[in-house]
């Protein structure tokens, strides 16, 4: 066999930092998300439509030794974190591995952890807009606030406290596919909304979801938010934290376990 | 070559190396299906059989080549594309890309790939697809330079997911060239282009080869493999059945197809000497039109003369790649079944 004779070394591969294929990755990621305007607008009204419909009639009273208005405010900033958490990053994640362009990007240099990464920020981009549409919508038809020092500290809790249900809407998307997974995740974020006093104030509840509420997520992860704003606490933050994190190993076993089962099925 | 590496080891040694990529003893298997080297178990059971070496494959592609990887579906070729790009691990053996692991980023940063099931992503227009890949790479190509090679300039505003097939798959060309990578993997380019969009597409092609790329394709267009392709490697139920250039594979079938009008009918034709396949149409006045595939036109000729049977309209032509692919993949289903 005939050998054509170069003698030159490859030239000295360098890569680009991290930090600039993050930046193209996560502008790729807003730019996409904000052309998205079917799935965009609907996440962003449906907080805002449930805080008018629910809170607002009942500004008036107290919750939690606290006044109702902004007890509220932060039960529907909650409800939009652990949406976006569940839709925007756990379900659209699953359907980006589904439509193979994440299994397009591994094959450049981009490393699926700088990917990750600009898809939970532009969530958390996504997130944080929904609240400050929310915050703004309640101020000015509601005359709903919150002043910025526990205001700071709501946000600060609640967007930590996003990780089980994102791992929850991988967990399903993975599972069930892009198609199934948005109704079963929303079959499953309602009911949460109601039972864990996210949607209806547990005092009003009846008596078996009081029962059933301290033993489900999203109660805790209200806990976090009410708490913030001087509700008269149920338990103590570690344990809210703790059950939070208890939740995500949970999940992200069943992420893993989702994954294992459809990467085998695909290969056979 | 015989060079015999023992151990990973060997492929450590920092050498100047001719092969863009080596493939050594290579095997994939997923559950139940060998993919790529071994044994074929499709359906048969190891012991039926008998034959066969459980060696994986063994591939050399050197630099500045354009290789096509030839065969028919599941004979591997993604598969072995997929081991090449580091998407995949072999089950057994090595795969060295430019001297290191296709699995690592400072190797991928080398590569480009158009894969065979390019996915875009709806939301983002052909430039801005553009320039994401482009930042992901220390040595881009121009943006502006990349639109014009893939003649997709006008299209630059455009949402990439409202393409046209043939201009995606233009786009996906101008996604795997803009990190100016030294080696090219390009599966199933063609496969839903126009005759304008190929045209575009092979002129790409050569400015590539023209920068000294190393290409790797696979197709099922057997003219254009016999037209670009400095090698070709044959596959075959996950096995290479036939490697080199498109004239010593055609070579390497000694077949002929040998075409004329005459009286013979099938019964004097089958008597000819060395004959593969012979079909008969009619033509007018009672003559009929014989198309003949042998192995030594010459001997089967002489035969035809012999007879003192009237000829009209003599044709003899040499095996083209398909008929060498045709004949290659039938023979090796022959050894294994």
């Amino acid at each position: 066999m005939t050998q054509i004779q170069t003698t030159t070394l490859p030239a000295q591969a360098t890569r680009v930092p991290a930090l600039r294929m993050f930046t193209a990755l996560l502008r790729a990621e807003l730019t996409r998300l904000l052309r998205n305007r079917a799935f965009l607008v609907p996440s962003l009204l449906l907080p805002i439509m449930f805080f008018a419909l629910f809170a607002l009639p009942n500004v008036q009273g107290k919750l939690g030794g606290i006044s109702a208005g902004p007890y509220m405010l932060v039960s529907y900033a909650a409800y939009s974190l652990v949406s976006t958490a569940l839709f925007a990053f756990g379900v659209a994640t699953a359907a980006e591995r589904a439509s193979g362009w994440m299994r397009q990007l591994r094959i450049t240099p981009a490393s699926p952890l700088s990917y990750f990464a600009a898809r939970i920020m532009a969530s958390l981009f996504m997130g944080l807009g929904s609240v400050l549409l929310l915050l703004l919508f309640a101020r000015v038809v509601g005359g709903v606030s919150i002043a910025a020092g526990p205001l700071a500290l709501v946000l600060l809790r609640l967007l930590l406290g996003m990780v089980p249900f994102a791992l929850l809407g991988l967990a399903l998307g993975l599972a069930l596919g892009p198609a199934g997974a948005a109704p079963t995740a929303n079959l499953i974020n309602i009911p949460l909304m109601f039972a864990s006093g996210i949607f209806f104030p547990l005092d009003v509840a009846p008596k078996f979801i009081q029962t059933l509420a301290p033993y489900l997520p999203a109660y805790h992860y209200g806990q976090l938010g009410w708490t913030a704003i001087g509700a008269a606490p149920a338990g103590s933050q570690a344990m809210h934290w703790l059950v939070l994190a208890g939740y995500s190993a949970l999940f992200l076993t069943l992420c893993l376990w989702a994954y294992r089962r459809d990467e085998a099925r695909r290969g056979g | 070559m015989t060079a015999t590496l023992s151990g990973a080891k060997g492929f450590k040694a920092a050498r100047p190396s001719d092969e863009a990529i080596v493939v050594r003893g290579v095997s994939k298997r997923y559950g139940q299906v060998q993919a790529l080297g071994g044994l074929s178990m499709g359906g048969l059971n190891a012991g039926d059989l008998g034959v066969g070496s459980p060696d994986g494959v063994n591939l050399e592609l050197r630099r500045g080549e354009l290789t096509a990887l030839l065969g028919p579906n599941g004979a591997g070729k993604s598969t072995l594309i997929g081991l090449m790009l580091g998407l995949e691990s072999p089950s057994s053996g090595n795969v060295r890309v430019l001297g290191g692991d296709p699995r690592l980023p400072q190797t991928r940063t080398r590569l480009g790939a158009l894969p065979q099931d390019l996915s875009l992503p709806a939301g983002m227009s052909v430039r801005e697809l553009l320039t994401l890949y482009a930042a992901l790479y220390p040595r881009p190509l121009a943006v502006n330079a990349v639109l014009e090679l893939c003649d997709l300039t006008s299209q630059a505003r455009q949402r990439a997911s409202t393409l046209s097939g043939g201009q995606a798959r233009r786009l996906g060309f101008g996604m795997s060239v803009i990190g100016d990578p030294e080696l090219l993997f390009l599966d199933e380019p063609t496969a839903a282009m126009d005759v304008q969009s190929r045209q575009v597409f092979w002129a790409g092609v050569g400015a590539m080869q023209a920068r000294g790329k190393t290409i790797v394709l696979t197709t099922h267009y057997l003219e254009e493999a016999e037209r670009v392709a400095d090698r070709v490697v044959l596959l075959s139920a996950g096995r290479v059945i036939a490697d080199g250039t498109p004239q010593q594979i055609k070579a390497g079938v000694k077949g002929a197809t040998v075409r004329f009008v005459s009286r013979l009918d099938l019964t004097a034709l089958r008597a000819l000497p060395d004959l593969l396949e012979a079909t008969l149409t009619p033509e007018e006045g009672g003559c009929k039109r014989a198309t003949l595939r042998t192995r030594e036109p010459e001997r089967l000729l002489a035969a035809v003369f012999a007879t003192g049977a009237e000829l009209s309209e003599l044709e003899v032509s040499r095996a083209t790649l398909e008929e060498a692919f045709l004949n290659l993949t039938a023979s090796s289903r022959e050894m294994t079944a």
